[in-house]
């Protein structure tokens, strides 16, 4: 029986870890690497909060969480396809059309 | 009522504005097409017109030919039109002049040309003026009141001489300003108008509205100056004749007929069908101050005729005179004064509209208005116009057996014994001041007729070929000049027509 | 067969169709201007047949009064306004049949006469479309029975003489002349109108019929003082039409129409209508304050005196026998002026005045036509070459002097006898004062013309028949018709035209005397004076006074720059100016301000309200500025804000 405190530290640093590499990282494909990381956190947390409460919901949710993650890191990198295919980067810092 | 009743006047009315938009759309290198399209549908508006005076009932003195449809409830607004004994002989002359007018069109076409524009305007200011004389709603009157400023101004604008610009712009906004006021007056009518608890705008409800003594005087004498303004204006009466001059000095010859035959009477007309019988106190009150500006009108203007140096400018001040004398039988507030106003209306309307014909043709031929430049021997040159034109010019200064007489006779002799709430005593002097009017009328037409018909030729038109009076010329003026001796004779012809309505509106008066 | 005939004309029936005589020329005017250039003879018949048809029917009218018939009158409604009713109608009585027979009669004579005056003239038909139009207005006026129709008619005539006046419209100082007769005329014409008003008012406006308003009048049932306002006011119609003083000077102006024209004008026509006017409203002028009819009587002697003074010194043959025609109708206008004693007298003198005046102007244009000109100093002699001309001009002259036994004589003693019988001395010493005067200028005209030697250009002949014709037949006339105002013959006249009941003729040898005397005189006197012609007239010898009958009394003058010009120049500028620069100043000046106004407000607007707007518009604009270098298109960038706000808005949460 893992306790909670710990999983919540896991899930802690987990998730520092994905916003560190969402903010930082140039490469597209770790960005969306780093997403996932983080959404994986947030599923950590739900599980043990699952287990500690006895309450089966959050498992539920822990489960909408994987299958939109799989779904959002599917259209990610098709965009990140046609990034590539356009202009030869994957380079964030290089696709800023969103720009004013 | 059969449906021809319904429908007569309204298809009298709008059929130019068919006829203005079928102009439209015609390709513009069709003169010929477009020329005569003007002359179809102003000679198939005559016809409609002549139809109804054919089928008017001249005994009666009620509103005829009526019509009253649902047109704006918000405001209680409808679309009530009718043709009685007062409007019927000024609703023709529209309709007369407007088509004697394409007929001329049909060879004169001022610059800058653009015949398709020029009778689309004039097909439109038609129904603007014809539509006045048979309103019978506040608000509907005022639209066509207000319709006929737009094809006028552009008339002037555009197939003007020299200063045209000025003269048109001067002509709107003036007139529009006394119109304002006049709207003004209407809605004051209006809010305090209580036909079963509701307000209204009808003619015929607020005269008897009126009639009955609904509103106060003190509402009567702020509301009829307002409408004062707005009817003196287009008159227009002394002192707010100043548009008029020059205006009609830069109209195209067609616009200056129609603004003296027709449009001036809209103001008179106005009087007659709104001020007097719907606010009878005030009239009553303001009729001395009307009466002076006439004798000073006619006075003044026979005064300002004799120093005119342009031919169409002296015209267009004697305009101002005769009006004056019609002002002066309106003002009287009697049957005979209303009578011969409505006379004098359309003498004018004939005579000075037959002056306008005649002098734009000198201008056509000479391509010069001034009378020095003229020179005289006009009836040496060109017999048959100096003619007529000397003809029209003896018909304007009032000799008996001719149309001018009897309105001006009519108005000096309501002056001398007005309605019994009016001062005698004043508005004999008024008359005094009318008789020296009519010799000073006299002198300035026979004066002009010295200058311009009589006398040699100069030497720099001798060779000029100039042509006489041309056949489409003729077209258009032997109707007029028909009736200018027709009413002369047998005044009974417009007397006959306006009387009992006359009779009928001043009992309404009390008078 | 004459019985029968006399049947038919002594029934008043026949009456019922004198108004086809006032409408036959007109007929025929209307005939000649659309139809005359393409008639033989370039018009004229028509003129002539109707006259003719006209002349003959009043005849048949005059004879129903000369067989002792009853007046005749009727009408038809012309129109109506309000409740005031006009009517077109008839009124025949014996004045009126012989003004019809007289107009006529002289009128077709003229027509005729014309045909050889005016040949070759440019505008020949339209001159016969005038003339007809004219004699037609003038039988209107004597025909008609009420003041409105009369008026019509009285005014066509103004307007036709005009025309006639001005026919040779070439000439500056024709038309000058033309439009001086008119609006002098005219300015008679309103006092007249207003007349005309003061009477139907008077009437409550129950009727604009002569007699009806006469008889009301008699009655007593109209206020006196509206009365004599109305027969004053009509009176002023008469003093223009029939030109006395002071509205006299157009008619020696009017010389300027063809001399056919001032034999219409002078004899048939609108001087006579002023004359008749007094006449056929007679009983207004009676029933009125005695003042009305004293100053019918003042302005006959004043203007009698002085037209025929005017008469002496004018070289001018017809400005001679023009001022004469003014001091004959002042005649017949201080007839009328000395009340029912005169009417008849002034009346036969307006018939008979009317025969020799219009034979003097026809002779006169005979005489002008052979020697083109117009001034006696290049005349003389033409007794010889012209003897039919000159026959006929002594017979008028002679009646115009007053020498028995022409017509002339016989009027005139009437109306001396006239005043001497009402005991108006004053009237009958000025009546005898003009008669030595006119006896004079006559006899002064006549040996100018005539005797002496030729002092013109060329070679004068007579005038051809169609010319001399119609003198003869006037000069015929001129002998005759004074035997119908003769005592001894029962003065028939008197028996058809009678103001009320007729009077007995009768016979004074006093004043049949002083007639001849005074006629003798003046006779005698002139034949000293001009019996051999002098360059300069003896007259000048009277000096000042010469002067100022030459200068006609400065009357013209004192018109001219006192009247016509103020008004034709100044006052006329003033009105323009007015229009031009203080009414139309107004309204310019309103625009002015206007668009002065709208510069204000415009700046106004920019500045301050657009300020305002553009104001708040230009901090959005800056701070956006300012913002936008945030959106830097770097997706990290966003992500780090939104985790800078999670966290922000997280510690906010959490604190809060």
């Amino acid at each position: 029986m893992i306790r909670l405190p710990l999983a919540l530290f896991f899930s802690a640093v987990l998730f520092s870890s994905g916003v560190y590499g969402v903010l930082a990282r140039r490469n597209a494909v770790m960005v969306l690497m780093s997403i996932e990381l983080m959404l994986n956190a947030v599923n950590v947390n739900l599980i043990a909060f699952s287990q500690r409460l006895h309450d089966v919901t959050g498992q539920v949710f822990a489960l909408f969480v994987i299958a939109v993650a799989a779904a959002e890191v599917g259209i990610g990198l098709a965009i990140v396809i046609l990034i590539y295919r356009n202009r030869e980067t994957i380079n964030v810092d290089e696709v800023n059309l969103l720009k004013w | 009522m059969s449906g021809w009743d319904k429908s007569a006047i309204s298809i009298a009315t709008f059929l130019p504005l068919v006829g203005a938009f079928v102009i439209a759309f015609m390709p513009r290198d069709r003169e010929r097409l477009i020329r005569g399209l003007g002359i179809l549908f102003t000679g198939a508006a005559l016809a409609v017109a002549i139809a109804i005076a054919i089928g008017f009932d001249y005994g009666g003195s009620g509103l005829q030919f009526e019509v009253s449809a649902r047109w704006i409830d918000v405001i209680g607004a409808r679309y009530h039109v009718g043709v009685d004994g007062i409007s019927l002989p000024l609703y023709l002359l529209t309709f007369v002049l407007s088509f004697l007018c394409a007929i001329y069109t049909w060879r004169f076409v001022p610059n800058p040309g653009r015949t398709k524009a020029f009778l689309a305007l004039q097909l439109l200011l038609e129904t603007g003026m014809a539509g006045t004389f048979i309103a019978f709603d506040l608000v509907l009157f005022f639209i066509f009141w207000e319709l006929v400023l737009v094809p006028m101004y552009f008339l002037i604008g555009i197939w003007g001489s020299a200063n045209r610009e000025y003269a048109a712009i001067k002509f709107f906004l003036y007139t529009l300003f006394g119109s304002v006021f006049m709207l003004l007056g209407f809605l004051g009518m209006y809010f305090r108008s209580n036909i079963g608890g509701a307000h209204t705008f009808d003619v015929i409800q607020l005269q008897q509205f009126a009639a009955s003594g609904g509103f106060t005087q003190g509402f009567q004498v702020v509301v009829f100056a307002a409408i004062f303004l707005g009817f003196a204006i287009k008159v227009p009466m002394w002192p707010f004749h100043t548009w008029l001059p020059d205006a009609h000095t830069e109209a195209p010859t067609v616009g200056s007929v129609l603004l003296a035959g027709v449009l001036l009477k809209m103001g008179t007309y106005g009087f007659v069908r709104i001020a007097l019988p719907m606010l009878p106190y005030a009239a009553q009150k303001y009729a001395p101050w009307i009466g002076l500006l006439a004798a000073i009108a006619i006075v003044y203007a026979a005064l300002a005729c004799l120093a005119q140096k342009d031919l169409k400018r002296l015209i267009a001040f004697s305009s101002v005179g005769h009006m004056g004398f019609v002002m002066l039988a309106i003002a009287t507030l009697t049957p005979i004064g209303i009578d011969a106003a409505i006379f004098g209306m359309v003498a004018h309307g004939i005579i000075t509209g037959m002056l306008f014909f005649c002098v734009g043709s000198i201008y056509d031929r000479y391509h010069t208005r001034q009378i020095v430049d003229l020179g005289g021997g006009l009836m040496q040159k060109l017999p048959y116009l100096g003619g007529v034109f000397a003809f029209v010019a003896i018909a304007s200064l009032g000799l008996p057996g001719l149309a001018g007489f009897w309105g001006e006779v009519m108005a000096l002799l309501s002056a001398f014994s007005p309605a019994s709430s009016l001062n005698t005593g004043l508005f004999r002097g008024y008359m005094v001041a009318g008789g020296v009017g009519t010799i000073l009328t006299a002198g300035y037409f026979l004066w002009m007729l010295q200058r311009v018909n009589m006398g040699t030729l100069p030497d720099k038109w001798r060779e000029a070929a100039l042509p006489d009076v041309l056949a489409v010329e003729w077209v258009s003026w032997v109707p007029l000049l028909v009736a200018t001796v027709a009413l002369g004779v047998f005044p009974r012809f417009l007397f006959g027509v306006t009387n009992e309505a006359v009779t009928a509106l001043m009992h309404l008066f009390g008078g | 067969m004459v019985a029968a005939a006399e049947a038919a004309l002594s029934n008043p029936g026949f009456l019922r169709y004198t108004w086809v005589i006032a409408l036959l020329p007109l007929v025929s005017a209307t005939l000649i201007l659309f139809f005359g250039k393409r008639t033989p003879g370039k018009g004229p018949i028509y003129g002539i047949l109707a006259l003719a048809a006209g002349f003959v029917m009043s005849v048949a009218v005059l004879w129903h009064f000369v067989t002792g018939g009853a007046p005749y009158s009727s009408s038809v409604t012309w129109f109506e306004v309000g409740t005031f009713r006009l009517e077109l109608g008839q009124y025949v009585d014996g004045l009126t049949a012989v003004m019809v027979t007289m107009v006529t009669a002289i009128s077709l004579c003229i027509h005729v006469y014309s045909i050889g005056y005016m040949q070759g003239d440019k505008r020949y038909t339209w001159f016969f479309v005038v003339l007809s139009l004219f004699t037609g207005a003038m039988l209107n006026v004597v025909v008609t029975d009420n003041l409105f129709q009369l008026l019509v008619g009285w005014e066509i005539m103004g307007i036709c003489s005009y025309l006639l006046i001005g026919h040779w419209w070439e000439e500056h100082a024709n038309s000058s002349a033309a439009i001086k007769a008119f609006i002098t005329t005219k300015t008679g014409d309103i006092p007249f109108l207003f007349g005309i008003f003061t009477l139907v008012f008077a009437t409550g406006f129950a009727t604009t019929n002569i007699q009806q308003i006469g008889e009301m009048a008699s009655r007593g049932e109209v206020s006196t003082v509206l009365l004599t306002a109305g027969a004053l006011l009509l009176f002023g119609g008469s003093i223009g039409k029939s030109a006395q003083f002071p509205l006299h000077v157009w008619l020696p102006d009017a010389m300027a129409g063809p001399t056919p024209v001032s034999a219409q004008i002078h004899a048939a026509t609108m001087v006579a209508a002023g004359v008749y006017l007094v006449a056929r409203t007679f009983s207004v002028f009676v029933h009125a304050n005695p003042i009305a009819l004293h100053v019918v009587a003042a302005i006959g002697g004043v203007t009698l005196v002085i037209a025929a003074l005017l008469a002496l010194v004018q070289d001018d043959i017809k400005k001679v026998l023009a001022y004469s025609t003014i001091s004959q109708l002042a005649y017949m206008m201080a007839a009328l002026g000395l009340g029912e004693a005169g009417y008849a007298a002034g009346m036969f003198h307006l018939f008979t005045h009317a025969f020799f005046k219009a034979l003097l102007f026809l002779a006169a244009g005979s005489v002008i036509h052979a020697v083109h000109s117009n001034n006696m100093s290049e005349m003389g002699g033409l007794r010889k070459p012209m003897p039919r001309t000159f026959w006929t001009y002594l017979i008028g002259s002679l009646a115009l002097a007053g020498v028995p036994p022409l017509s002339g004589f016989f009027s005139k003693d009437e109306l001396i006898h006239a005043a001497y019988k009402a005991h108006d001395y004053p009237i009958m010493i000025t009546l005898l004062a003009g008669a030595v005067i006119t006896a004079f200028y006559t006899t002064r005209m006549v040996m100018l013309t005539f005797f002496g030697d030729y002092r013109g250009h060329g070679h004068p002949h007579e005038s051809p028949a169609v010319m001399t014709g119609p003198l003869a037949a006037l000069a015929g006339a001129t002998v005759v018709v004074g035997f119908l105002g003769f005592a001894p013959t029962k003065a028939p006249f008197l028996d058809w035209v009678f103001f009320e009941h007729p009077e007995a003729a009768e016979v004074s040898v006093l004043v049949v005397g002083l007639s001849i005397l005074v006629a003798g005189t003046g006779i005698l006197v002139a034949y000293a004076l001009y019996r051999r012609y002098r360059e300069r007239d003896p007259l000048t010898a009277l000096g000042p006074v010469y002067s100022l009958l030459e200068h006609k009394y400065y009357l013209d003058d004192i018109y001219w720059k006192g009247i016509v010009l103020p008004i034709r120049d100044k006052a006329s500028a003033f009105a323009n100016w007015t229009s031009q620069v203080i009414l139309d100043g107004v309204v310019n000046g309103a625009a002015r301000v206007a668009r002065a106004l709208s510069g204000l407000v415009n700046g106004f607007d920019r500045n301050v309200l657009d300020g305002a707007v553009n104001g708040v518009a230009q901090t959005a604009g800056f701070t956006g500025g300012l913002l936008r270098y945030i959106q830097s298109g770097n997706v990290q960038r966003y992500a780090a804000f939104l985790f800078t706000g999670v966290v922000i808005l997280a510690i906010v949460f959490t604190r809060f």
